[in-house]
């Protein structure tokens, strides 16, 4: 057994695991977040695309002992008070799911998508940056009209988000 | 997944210790090959060795005509590098393109380098540069690294550092992707330093990345996709598999030598 400690959605977690406990393992089945999902459990679908130090990574294939001191941020870290955040609002008002199995990855995969891009995006950018992401049910039409309005809703907030370039006003 | 034990060394040379020390241990870098062959039980090492600590194996940085490129860099910051980005766009470009978001995020190009997919991206960028591959022994170039199928001139005990690519005038990559596993059926770097032309083709070649001289020639006289025009790769030593059959991919190569050439030269 191997002991690992990390920050996951802003609460500092430590797990005596075994070495071989993948990231996803330890966020579903130690710290019961069952919201990252496993879909293929081979880097294909994308499913369960979560953040750690920032960056949208697949659990799947990372083990949890190699995170030690790493911030991790899940689907479940990214509501505040109950109120959904603004890319998950998007997603409801868009209709960007059918079954809603993808759709941790796919929001967790937006809000990244929106850290390195900024919150104007134009379809080619989003279609081509979900590239990690499948979707079974929505043949994605709708995921991308949540994501672009996600995004736009996102720089009206100052969540989970990179500053926009600053007027040079002094 | 079986069972190993876990180290996370804070720099390459106690990473060379532990790999010395322990049988049967395997480099972890950035795991994106390493853990789903683990999962698929086809490799089994008792000890893992985990680089992602190792801060030394971090960073780029351009030294006069060469930059250089930590091992643990991973893809998004090799595609992000404002370095790399001013000094060998070429090779942003093929960075961008590698795997997907989350894959660059973890990815790293000693690990890529390291295992020599057939496949894999990176190998075309280092031969056809002329890039120098770094271990914590010694330095190897390019041309004798990358020795066939999943196969290089590592030996045991030996762990790359960083890898070394020379600054040139112009390079390009193309790749035409599987389109359901996003792995490239064929990809082409192009690179032009000075009178040196050379193009290095991966995904297409029964032993792995190599050279397309025919072409190299060829666009000697002129580096422009022009140049290629009737120029057809032979289909003996490519590739056949469900996905594409050898003539299909050696006709793949000639198409995405002239994209990377038109790319090379700013079409």
């Amino acid at each position: 057994m191997a002991t690992v400690s990390m920050s996951v959605n802003g609460k500092a977690v430590t797990g005596s695991i075994d070495p071989r406990t993948l990231l996803v393992q330890f966020l579903r089945e130690d710290l019961r977040l069952t919201g990252t999902h496993v879909g293929c459990d081979t880097s294909q679908c994308g499913a369960c695309v979560v953040h750690v130090d920032g960056k949208a990574v697949k659990a799947c294939t990372v083990l949890a002992v190699s995170l030690e001191g790493a911030s991790v941020q899940t689907i479940e870290g990214l509501a505040v008070n109950g109120t959904l955040h603004p890319m998950q609002e998007a997603f409801r008002e868009h209709h960007g799911l059918q079954c809603g199995f993808c759709t941790p990855g796919m929001i967790m995969a937006a809000v990244d998508i929106v850290n390195r891009r900024g919150h104007d995006l134009d379809e080619k950018t989003i279609r081509e940056d979900l590239d990690g992401n499948i979707c079974r049910c929505t043949g994605y039409h709708n995921i991308v009209k949540a994501v672009a309005a996600g995004a736009e809703a996102m720089g009206g907030q100052s969540m989970d988000r990179k500053e926009p370039p600053r007027q040079a006003a002094e | 997944m079986y069972a190993f034990t876990y180290h996370r060394p804070g720099s390459a040379r106690q990473a060379a210790g532990l790999l010395a020390r322990k049988e049967d241990a395997k480099i972890l870098a950035g795991g994106h090959t390493l853990l789903p062959t683990m999962k698929q039980r086809l490799a089994a090492p008792t000890a893992l060795i985990d680089l992602g600590a190792c801060g030394d194996l971090k960073g780029i940085v351009r030294k006069g005509r060469v930059v250089v490129i930590g091992a643990m860099s991973t893809h998004a910051e090799v595609a992000e590098s404002a370095i790399v980005q001013e000094a060998i766009p070429g090779l942003a470009y093929l960075a961008s393109h590698i795997g997907d978001p989350h894959v660059r995020h973890r990815g790293t190009i000693g690990g890529s380098v390291a295992n020599n997919d057939p496949a894999a991206d990176y190998p075309a960028a280092c031969l056809a540069l002329g890039a120098t591959i770094v271990t914590n022994q010694r330095k190897l170039v390019a041309d004798d690294f990358f020795t066939g199928l999943y196969e290089t001139a590592l030996e045991e005990g030996e762990i790359i550092t960083k890898v070394v690519f020379p600054v040139v005038s112009r390079a390009g990559y193309a790749k035409f992707r599987n389109p359901a596993s996003r792995y490239a059926l064929v990809g082409v770097f192009v690179a032009k330093r000075g009178s040196d032309i050379r193009v290095a083709v991966i995904g297409a070649g029964e032993g792995g990345v190599f050279r397309w001289l025919e072409a190299e020639t060829a666009l000697k006289a002129r580096f422009a996709p022009k140049s290629l025009e009737g120029l057809k790769h032979p289909a003996t030593g490519i590739n056949a598999d469900m996905h594409a059959d050898a003539e299909y991919r050696a006709h793949l190569i000639g198409v995405m030598t002239k994209q990377a050439v038109a790319q090379a030269v700013g079409r």
